[in-house]
Parts: C-alpha cells; sequence; structure tokens
C-alpha cells in the first residue's frame, strides 16, 4: 500500500470509529487500537500514540458544547486530574515495561468491560445522606440546570473516586485512550454525582489526562505524524458528525450494534494477545 | 469600564473557546502541511509494522520546533500535534489564573499540581523513558 492509500483508508476508519463513539457515547477511541493493529497491522505502540492524539482532539473539540449546557463541575474535574494525571505518567512508563501481547489482553478486558458497562442499566438511588464533610471542604458539591429549575447534589467518597481515577489514569496512559466509561463510574457509581454531571465532567478531564502520557509517548517516539494525522482528522470529523446528528437518532440499536462491534474486537485483541500475534 | 464577574460558568465558558481554538489551529497546521506531504510522496511505500521509533527530531518540544522552522513537513505535522498537546496544557494554565482572581487559594494549588505533572511529562520524562 502506498501513503496516499493508506492515508485515506486509515482516516476513512478513524472517521467511521469517531463517528460511531460519540453518536453511542462510547467514545472513538476504544475502538481505533484494534482497528489499527488488526486491520492495517501497525504496530501496538504507533497505535497507541496515534489513538491518544487523537482522544485529545475529541476532548477538546467537544468540550465547547458540553460547556453551554451547565452541568460539568471544574472543581470536581481539576481535583480528579491530580489522580488521573498521576496514573496516566505511571500507565505511560508501563508502556516500554509491560510486552505487547499483555498489553493487547489488558485492552481486550478494557473492550469487554466498556461493552458490558454500556449494556447496563444503573440503578440509582438518590440518597439523603448529610453532606460528606470531606467533600464540603474540597468545595465539590454543586448544582445544575434541571427541567424542574436549579437542581442540588451533593458529593461522597472521595478518597475511592480518587483511587478508581488513578486507575482510569494509569489505563488511559498504557492504552492510549481516553477510559471514559471508567470515570463515568467512579464519579456516578462511587461518589453520587449525578449521570449528566459526571459524563461532561469527565469529557473535560479526558485531554487532560491523554496530555500527562503524550508528553511520554512523544519522548519515546511513538507518535508518527503521518499515522497520527489521519487517524486525528478522521476521529475528530467523525465525532463532530456524531455530536451534530445525536439528537435526531433513535440511537438504542445503533448502540448495540457498536456494542457488538467492540466484543468483536475484544476477542480478536484477546486471542491475538495469547497466541502472541501482535 | 465595568467588568463582569469573573464567575464559574464565565469561566467555563472561556475555557471552550480556548479549546476549541486549540484544536482548530492544530487541524490547520497539520491538514496545511499533510497536503504537500502526501501530493510530493504520494508512491511512496509505508509500513508501521514494526516499531522504530521516531528521529530525535520529531521526539523533544526542542527537535520539534527546530524542524518545523527548517521547513521539514513531517515536522511541521508533528508542530500541528504538539500544539494539540498543549491545548489541555494551556486549558490548566488558565484554569488557574482563574481560581487566582477568584481568591480560591486551596483550588490554585491543586491545579499547579496538575500543570507540574504535565509540564513533567513534556519536557521531563525522557529522563524516565
Amino acid at each position: 500500500m502506498n501513503v496516499l492509500e493508506f492515508t485515506f483508508l486509515v482516516w476513512a476508519g478513524a472517521l467511521v470509529a469517531g463517528f460511531l463513539g460519540s453518536l453511542t457515547g462510547l467514545g472513538g477511541g476504544v475502538v481505533l487500537v484494534p482497528l489499527l493493529t488488526i486491520f492495517f497491522h501497525v504496530d501496538l505502540r504507533y497505535a497507541i500514540g496515534a489513538s491518544l492524539v487523537s482522544v485529545i482532539a475529541t476532548s477538546s473539540g467537544s468540550a465547547a458544547a458540553y460547556v453551554k449546557e451547565g452541568f460539568s463541575n471544574i472543581r470536581i474535574g481539576m481535583f480528579l486530574e491530580i489522580a488521573t494525571t498521576l496514573g496516566a505518567l505511571f500507565g505511560a512508563y508501563l508502556t516500554a515495561k509491560v510486552p505487547a501481547n499483555a498489553i493487547a489482553i489488558i485492552f481486550a478486558i478494557v473492550l469487554l468491560y466498556s461493552a458490558y458497562v454500556s449494556r447496563r442499566t444503573r440503578p440509582r438511588t438518590d440518597t439523603e445522606e448529610p453532606p460528606d464533610p470531606q467533600a464540603t471542604k474540597l468545595k465539590m458539591n454543586g448544582s445544575f440546570p434541571d427541567t424542574s429549575g436549579v437542581r442540588q447534589y451533593n458529593v461522597y467518597h472521595v478518597p475511592t473516586g480518587f483511587g478508581v481515577m488513578w486507575i482510569a489514569g494509569a489505563l488511559s496512559g498504557l492504552l492510549g485512550i481516553g477510559s471514559g466509561a471508567l470515570k463515568v463510574v467512579a464519579m456516578d457509581q462511587a461518589m453520587k454525582i449525578p449521570f449528566k454531571v459526571s459524563t461532561t465532567t469527565s469529557n473535560f478531564m479526558i485531554g487532560v489526562t491523554a496530555a500527562a502520557s503524550a508528553g511520554v509517548y512523544l519522548s519515546r517516539g511513538y507518535i508518527d505524524p503521518s499515522l497520527a494525522m489521519p487517524v486525528m482528522i478522521g476521529v475528530l470529523i467523525g465525532s463532530l458528525m456524531g455530536t451534530r446528528v445525536l439528537v435526531k437518532t433513535q440511537t438504542k440499536r445503533l448502540r448495540l450494534v457498536f456494542s457488538v462491534v467492540i466484543v468483536l474486537l475484544g476477542l480478536e485483541m484477546m486471542f491475538k494477545g495469547l497466541t502472541g500475534g501482535l | 469600564m465595568t467588568m463582569k464577574p469573573l464567575n464559574d460558568e464565565r469561566v467555563e465558558g472561556m475555557i471552550a473557546n480556548l479549546l476549541r481554538a486549540g484544536v482548530l489551529i492544530s487541524a490547520l497546521v497539520v491538514i496545511g502541511a499533510a497536503v504537500p506531504y502526501l501530493a510530493l510522496h504520494p508512491r511512496a511505500h509505508v509500513t508501521y509494522r514494526t516499531y522504530q521509533g521516531e528521529p530525535d527530531n520529531l521526539k523533544s518540544v526542542h527537535g520539534i520546533i527546530g524542524s518545523a522552522f527548517s521547513g521539514d513537513l513531517r515536522g511541521i505535522m508533528q508542530l500541528g500535534l504538539l500544539l494539540l498537546i498543549a491545548t489541555p496544557i494551556a486549558r490548566v494554565m488558565f484554569s488557574a489564573v482563574a481560581f487566582a482572581v477568584e481568591g480560591d487559594r486551596m483550588y490554585v494549588g491543586f491545579t499547579l499540581l496538575v500543570l507540574a505533572v504535565l509540564l513533567y511529562s513534556l519536557f521531563g520524562s525522557f529522563l524516565i523513558a
């Protein structure tokens, strides 16, 4: 394959990944690395580097849309970014120490887990507990616009959330993904932050988390401009298209299809990891 | 002259614009270099099957800026990607200033901690890489 064909095909693949990722809310980053390694035979390290760059682009590019809605909480985001950036630095450090097959297996587990999380309905009962003193001291409790006016919320279990965020950061740095699903779990499930606030704040945090491992990737030589270019541009355009049509389409069936794709890619990554095919 | 109070909502709006501008500028730089690069070498053979690592001039901030300004097209593409990586860092710097203006010392501290990790990654991580 010559440069022109390769660039165009990678660009088109990234466009579809970004489009489906933003349409379904599952993120495009998680399918990019399997796409590049399985179908384009790209070395895992180059694939992770290109994917991480595109994660920064989509997170930053779509933040503008979320901010307008007034759901994100910049204090929660900034405090938890201490955990995610330190985790990301550790994860990026590990990529050079852990063999490629082990990374592929971890990647497969994360793929299968994110497909599972996206199918699960979340039983959430609003707690009437008194405000958590730690969260109050950290000024994390907030409010957001709701159908019935402004809704107040309290934040709980800060240390647990911080710990899960560190893991999310480490996975982001190890695998070159945004780890959005795990970030939302940390906030929504562990810290009892309302779902909408969790998802928008998570999106805000993804870019900063990814930037923490991008520096390490860059100095190791994982980021190749000719490969990262079509990936970044494709995912960026695809995800912006996805947010445009998000409101109009019925996404339930699409989510199911995309989840099946993620499971298949996860199984393929697992197989390659176990048989040493990467 | 009256100044609007710097409330959270306004800060978030400014952050959104900053992020959008960063992504737009970096995408334009990357595309601007990619088009002539592809036009000059359309038939070149390409493979990423084996990992070789990037040359030194595409690995460090200093090297990338140097090769971009010497007109190397891959260097200019890498500079665009560097601008993209710098966008969240600029956002964190802006947040530090905004928290300082609001008089929130605790969050200025948290933000500077995040900034330190990011700058270490970009400028100092060759020590562990």
